[in-house]
């Protein structure tokens, strides 16, 4: 048995915009396609711009990579705002209840002193990093085509902040906020050899000019391979040396790339499979990044997991790359 | 252990700018390319203050909370069909003109705040940026689907992006933003964020919701009311933005006075559309324009530039004109738009006598005086079955794109004009204001895509008004534009409620 309320129906005069049914047919349209589809403008720019006068406005010439449709992407995770900020809300709902217990039991005291030192010469430090890749998510968000991508880039690029204050946070629980643990991790970014090709790294990404290079240097390159050091195998080699409530403080990281990978693998795919032309230019980038970024994470994983730390995460990357088609 | 207590400035110090570190393998020119261009000198960005100190897992938190209960009331609003609760359908039409002039302008905002959130080299200001383009963007988001709805069951929602890039009174507001963001970094600042979010946000978004709100339309006045907290925190950032610059350098000072200058006038051009939107479109009225105008704009700005004088900044030029125009500037906006009636993507239509004698009471000096025997006037063409469509097309100002209706204000049945020329080139212009932000940057300005020259010069269609309207425009004629009356939209309505047409039941009710 089920029930019925009678409400008035009435038959609409269409079923959504012109914009989304010319794309997706004379259909109900999700919301997610309502906001995100066909709605950036695109002709009869008024002025070009003072700081970049060989360019309109909007224009997809700002980068190499060549689309016939820059809306022939798909978010897999259909964030629109309204849909985003939920999920990210669920996840630090989790998260500040994992940080709140480190706090109330005091498991920072558990962890000893060496261990507490490892966390801050080798994770806290990537609070620069991810600033680093918030301004480049920002940048690819600001010169990007096509509101499906650049809603997405400033999703990420939001995340990375969050993600920057997770960590900040962990440098202050581990020193009961004394903020020793941010001004020794500071110290470690801007001195440690550990860090210096790292850092170099991440100051060229924030002078390239091509939005989707940075792209591929940030999200698929970088990210790939320190995630997966730092979040998978350092996580791992902490434990075994006696800091496994870590754990509790870096979960939101591991499902956040998660998230994330979703997106940038359908990115990726799709920008490959448009052309011989993008997946020519896609695997040059590639290649000039993924070779210096192997070479500037070395001495960061060698201290921080060991030998064979970086063959391990390049081996992530290269399997991440050939799922794309690369 | 036991930890210290950090108080919210230090902790979001800690958890912000403390992330900023100081290039060395690269140059901070590099990075931040364009913050010499514009002339400003920006001594310590330490200085900055942020103006709201939002951690991204609260702005999650709230945001998300925000969030759900607005689209509960949407669904809700969808589902009980509520856009039969309005007042009349006529009001429709200024919802139609919000998402088609006013929403892209949030998506442009969007845009802007990215640009300005990646170019500053100073964090503080860099992710309050950041905080507003993820905002704008949700505000455009959730305006499309609050009126989503509303295109199910009216005609002139369907196409709004591509109306917005195209059609001749759309270029008005999407003129006014291509300016703001063709602009460097700190003149977009003092042009969206100070100007148009904290001088004028009171005459813009405001009028739309309290619209929204007298008129039985839920959808809109729930997306008012979550967008609230959002518009709060940006007038924040719009007043920081200005007192930081002023106190870097007094350098600044002269610059940033021309760009008040320059940025009041050229948003209260754009206005004109909400001033018309007021005293003609909403059957149920908030206030009139003029009312309006003077509260938040008369008596909010004299003591905002009470408070700037201090740093050296005056009342902005041509305030004085804006003034001059209150009694006059929706009556000839209204005119235009009737005369034009065939163009536009809405409805219009000659006030019922009970709206009119409402004008006449708000506006004393004028209404009666010199727009009432021309409203008169065309009511007897329409009621002969001569409605009155104007079949020219107008000449429109070189900087803000109005057709040039507008009057001296001395004299108001004299049409306003002033002329510049350059490059051999003769420009037309409505307004001392216009004019003089034409001959400041005169390359930016000839560079302006002016809807009738491109008509003319065939860049639109075609030759034929059909062409340009239907093909270029894709409005659907005697569907979403002519007058309300006969309209589908009206048929609809009076269907849903059965009545009889809109005039006779506004009859019966006075």
């Amino acid at each position: 048995m089920s029930i019925e309320i009678k409400t008035s129906t009435l038959e609409p005069i269409r079923h959504t915009f012109e914009h989304t049914k010319r794309r997706f047919g004379d259909k109900p349209a999700s919301r997610y396609q309502e906001a995100s589809y066909d709605i950036a403008p695109e002709k009869n720019f008024h002025y070009r711009p003072m700081w970049q006068p060989d360019k309109l406005l909007n224009d997809s010439s700002r980068t190499a990579i060549v689309m016939e449709d820059w809306y022939a992407y798909r978010d897999p995770r259909q964030y629109y705002y309204g849909t985003y900020v939920q999920a990210r809300a669920k996840l630090q709902e989790v998260t500040e209840s994992n940080y709140a217990f480190f706090d109330k039991r005091g498991f920072a005291d558990r962890m000893s002193d060496e261990v507490k030192a490892k966390i801050i010469r080798c994770l806290v430090p990537l609070r620069h990093m991810e600033l680093g890749a918030n301004m480049n998510n920002v940048l690819c968000c600001a010169y990007g085509t096509s509101t499906v991508l650049t809603q997405a880039f400033l999703y990420n690029g939001m995340d990375r902040l969050g993600i920057a204050q997770y960590l900040s946070r962990i440098g202050l629980l581990l020193d009961g906020n004394s903020t020793d643990g941010l001004a020794k991790a500071k110290e470690h970014w801007m001195t440690d050899s550990a860090w210096q090709g790292l850092r170099r790294y991440t100051e060229n990404t924030l002078v390239v000019e091509d939005w989707f290079e940075v792209f591929i240097a940030q999200d698929v390159v970088l990210d790939t391979l320190i995630y997966d050091l730092m979040y998978r195998q350092f996580d791992e080699k902490i434990t075994e040396e006696g800091g496994s409530d870590l754990a509790m403080l870096i979960e939101f990281m591991q499902e956040w790339h998660k998230d994330n990978s979703r997106w940038v693998d359908a990115t990726l795919k799709s920008t490959v499979a448009e052309s011989e032309h993008n997946k020519e230019l896609i695997g040059r980038w590639v290649a000039d990044w993924q070779e210096k970024a192997v070479a500037d994470m070395a001495p960061l994983a060698e201290i921080a997991v060991g030998e064979e730390a970086v063959n391990a995460s390049v081996e992530v990357l290269n399997k991440r790359l050939a799922k794309a088609g690369l | 252990m036991t930890s210290k207590k950090l108080n919210m400035k230090e902790k979001y110090s800690l958890l912000t700018r403390d992330l900023e570190w100081e290039y060395s393998y690269r140059d901070y020119e590099e990075i931040f390319k364009q913050e010499s261009f514009e002339g400003i000198k920006i001594t310590d960005w330490s200085k900055w203050e942020d103006p709201f100190r939002l951690t991204m897992d609260s702005y999650w938190k709230y945001q998300a909370e925000k969030e759900k209960k607005l689209y509960a009331i949407f669904d809700a609003f969808a589902q009980n069909n509520g856009q039969q609760n309005v007042t009349d359908a006529r009001y429709v039409n200024a919802i139609k003109l919000f998402l088609t002039g006013v929403s892209p302008l949030e998506y442009q905002a969007y845009n802007g705040f990215a640009h300005t959130g990646r170019q500053f080299g100073g964090v503080g200001a860099r992710v309050a940026c950041q905080m507003q383009a993820l905002d704008e963007l949700r505000h455009v988001q959730t305006q499309i689907h609050a009126m989503s709805h509303y295109n199910k069951h009216f005609d002139g929602f369907q196409d709004f992006p591509h109306m917005h890039d195209r059609v001749w009174y759309l270029s008005v507001p999407k003129s006014f933003f291509d300016d703001a963001r063709s602009a460097g970094p700190f003149e977009f600042m003092v042009a969206i964020g100070f100007s148009f979010e904290y001088v004028l946000t009171n005459l813009l978004f405001v009028p739309f919701m309290s619209g929204a709100a007298y008129n039985g339309d839920m959808a809109t006045v729930t997306f008012g009311f979550s967008a609230q907290s959002d518009e709060a925190r940006h007038m924040t950032l719009g007043l920081e933005i200005i007192k930081f610059l002023l106190e870097q350098h007094p350098d600044n000072v002269p610059i940033v006075q021309r760009w008040i200058n320059k940025w009041l006038w050229r948003g209260y051009r754009v206005l004109t559309l909400v001033a018309m939107m007021m005293d003609y479109m909403l059957p149920n009225k908030v206030m009139s324009w003029q009312e309006s105008f003077e509260v938040y704009f008369e008596e909010a700005a004299t003591s905002l530039f009470k408070d700037l004088a201090r740093y050296g900044i005056e009342m902005p030029d041509y305030a004085a004109d804006a003034i001059a125009e209150k009694e006059h500037l929706s009556h000839q906006a209204w005119s235009i738009f009737y005369n034009y009636g065939h163009a536009a993507a809405f409805h219009t239509w000659m006030p019922t006598d009970q709206e009119m004698d409402w004008l006449s009471e708000k506006y004393p000096n004028t209404f009666d005086k010199y727009y009432r025997p021309r409203y008169e006037k065309w009511r007897e063409m329409e009621e002969a079955g001569e409605r009155f469509y104007n079949p020219t097309l107008p000449m429109l100002c070189q900087t803000c794109q109005i057709p040039m209706g507008f009057t001296d204000m001395e004299n108001p049945t004299m049409t306003s004009y002033r002329q510049s020329v350059y490059d051999g080139e003769r420009y037309n212009f409505c307004s001392n204001g216009c004019k003089d932000i034409f001959d400041y940057e005169p390359e930016k300005y000839v560079q302006a895509w002016l809807p009738v020259h491109q008509i003319y010069q065939g860049n639109c269609g075609g030759a034929e008004m059909e062409d340009v309207l239907g093909e270029y425009y894709r409005i659907n004629l005697g569907t979403d534009n002519l007058d309300f009356h006969g309209s589908p939209d009206e048929a609809r309505w009076n269907a849903w409620h059965n009545l009889q047409p809109a005039e006779d039941k506004l009859k019966k009710a006075s």
